[in-house]
C-alpha cells in the first residue's frame, strides 16, 4: 500500500492537481469577495461615459438600468420625470487604424447633445484629436439640430459638407461624422420603437 | 549575507538588468512605454507579481518536483497576475481600465519565469523576496525612463494624467517640457519604442563595457 505513494507518475500528478486547487481556492475566494464591488465599479464608469453627453439635470431616471437592445444596438434611454428626453447611442466605425466606438446623445427635440470618443486606436497627435483630452473638435457637435434635410449637408469640409475637419487628418474625423450621421439615420427610424 | 543581499539587488538594478542586459520582458516593455504614467503602473504591477511569485515559490519550492516545476510556475505565476487583475478591478477600476489588457500579459513575461527557474526555486524566502523586488525595480526603472523619454518627445510632456494612476492629488502633476501641437510622432509608434531602447542599451554598454 505505501509503494503506491511513491509511484512518480502518481505523485506528480497528485502534486500538481493539489498545486491547482490551492490556486483555484485563493482566486474563487477573491473573486467570490469582489464580484459586488467590481460590478458596482463598471456600473459607475459606465454612467460617468453617459453622463459625459447629457448634462444631469436633463434625466431623473436610472440611465445604465433603462437600455434596450434594438437591431444589436445598446441604447441607454434618458427619461425626465416618465417623459422621453433622449437616446444614448453606441455605435462603432472603422477608423484610419482599427475601430473607433462613439457614444451620441440625440434628444427627442431632434438636436444632437453630445457625442464622446469611448475608444480608439488614431495615429497619436493626427487622429486622436477625436478624444476631448487633446482637442475640442468633439464639442462642435453638441446642440447641433438634425433633420432629414440637414443629413444630405452631413460630411465633412473636404468632401463638400459643412462640418470642420481638423488638420492632419482626413480618415479619423471622415469616420466620425459617418458614424454619427448612421447613428441620426438610425434613431430617425427607430425612434418609437427605442421609447417603448 | 549583507553583502549576498547587496549583490542581490545590484544584480537586479544594473549588472543583470532583466531589459538592458537578459533583454526578458520586452513585449510588455515596448507596448506601454508610451508616457511616464502608463510605464509607472505597469512597472509597479510587474514589481508586485515578482515579489509574490519569487516568494511563494521559494516557500513551496521543496514541494516541486523537478520533472513538473515548469507547470507549476506556470499555473503559480497565472494564479497570483489573475489575483492582482480581480484586485484591481475591485480597488483600482480607473487604473484597471488604462492597464487591463496589459495585466495578463505580465504571466508571458519570461522575466517573471526566469527569477521563478534560476533563483527562487533554489533560494530561501527573504532572499527570493529580494531579488524578485530588484529585479522588477531594475525592470520598473528602464520601463519608466523608456516611457519618460517617449512622453516627451511625442508630447512635450511628462507624468500627464498622473491622477489616473496616483488617485486625485497628482492631478496637476503635468510637466510641460515644451508646448507642442504635433511632437515627434516616431516617439509615440512601436518604432519609436525600439530605438529608444536601443539607445538606451548601446548608452549602458558604453558607459559600462
Amino acid at each position: 500500500m505505501n509503494r503506491i505513494w511513491t509511484y512518480r507518475p502518481l505523485k506528480t500528478a497528485l502534486s500538481l492537481g493539489l498545486f491547482s486547487l490551492l490556486m483555484i481556492g485563493l482566486i474563487g475566494l477573491l473573486f467570490h469577495s469582489t464580484r459586488e464591488q467590481v460590478a458596482e465599479n463598471k456600473y459607475q464608469a459606465l454612467l460617468l461615459q453617459l453622463k459625459q453627453v447629457i448634462p444631469a439635470y436633463r434625466f431623473d431616471n436610472d440611465l445604465v438600468q433603462d437600455s434596450v437592445l434594438l437591431a444589436g444596438q445598446r441604447i441607454y434611454r434618458a427619461r425626465y420625470q416618465g417623459k422621453a428626453v433622449a437616446a444614448l447611442i453606441t455605435s462603432t466605425v472603422q477608423g484610419y487604424n482599427g475601430k473607433i466606438e462613439l457614444l451620441i446623445a440625440l434628444s427627442t427635440q431632434a438636436k444632437i447633445m453630445g457625442v464622446r470618443i469611448l475608444s480608439h486606436h488614431e495615429t497619436p497627435g493626427l487622429g486622436d484629436k477625436i478624444e476631448l483630452k487633446k482637442s475640442n473638435w468633439i464639442l462642435n457637435f453638441t446642440d447641433i439640430p438634425f433633420s432629414e434635410v440637414l443629413l444630405k449637408q452631413w460630411a465633412v469640409k473636404r468632401d463638400g459638407g459643412e462640418i470642420d475637419q481638423f488638420t492632419g487628418a482626413t480618415i479619423t474625423p471622415r469616420a466620425v461624422v459617418l458614424s454619427i450621421k448612421q447613428s441620426l439615420q438610425f434613431f430617425l427610424a427607430h425612434q418609437t420603437e427605442i421609447f417603448q | 549575507m549583507f553583502r549576498d543581499y547587496r549583490e542581490i539587488i545590484h544584480n537586479g538594478l544594473w549588472k543583470n538588468n532583466q531589459a538592458l542586459v537578459a533583454l526578458l520582458g520586452l513585449c510588455p516593455l515596448l507596448a506601454v512605454s508610451n508616457t511616464a504614467i502608463n510605464a509607472l503602473g505597469l512597472g509597479l504591477a510587474t514589481v508586485l507579481t515578482l515579489v509574490l511569485s519569487n516568494s511563494l515559490i521559494s516557500l513551496v519550492r521543496r514541494f516541486i518536483l523537478p520533472e513538473i516545476r515548469l507547470p507549476l510556475f506556470v499555473l503559480i505565476i497565472a494564479g497570483i497576475v489573475t489575483l492582482i487583475e480581480f484586485s484591481l478591478q475591485a480597488w483600482f477600476y480607473t487604473l484597471y481600465t488604462r492597464l487591463g489588457i496589459f495585466i495578463p500579459l505580465i504571466v508571458t513575461n519570461c522575466l517573471i519565469m526566469g527569477r521563478a527557474e534560476v533563483f527562487a526555486s533554489k533560494n530561501s524566502p527573504l532572499p527570493s523576496l529580494v531579488d524578485g523586488f530588484a529585479m522588477g525595480m531594475g525592470f520598473s526603472l528602464v520601463l519608466l525612463l523608456l516611457g519618460s523619454v517617449r512622453e516627451i518627445l511625442s508630447a512635450g510632456t511628462l507624468f500627464a494624467q498622473a491622477d489616473v494612476l496616483l488617485g486625485d492629488f497628482a492631478a496637476n502633476w503635468t510637466i510641460t517640457v515644451f508646448a507642442t501641437d504635433s511632437g515627434l510622432l516616431l516617439a509615440a509608434l512601436p518604432a519609436g519604442a525600439f530605438i529608444t531602447l536601443g539607445l538606451l542599451i548601446a548608452l549602458k554598454n558604453s558607459l559600462y563595457p
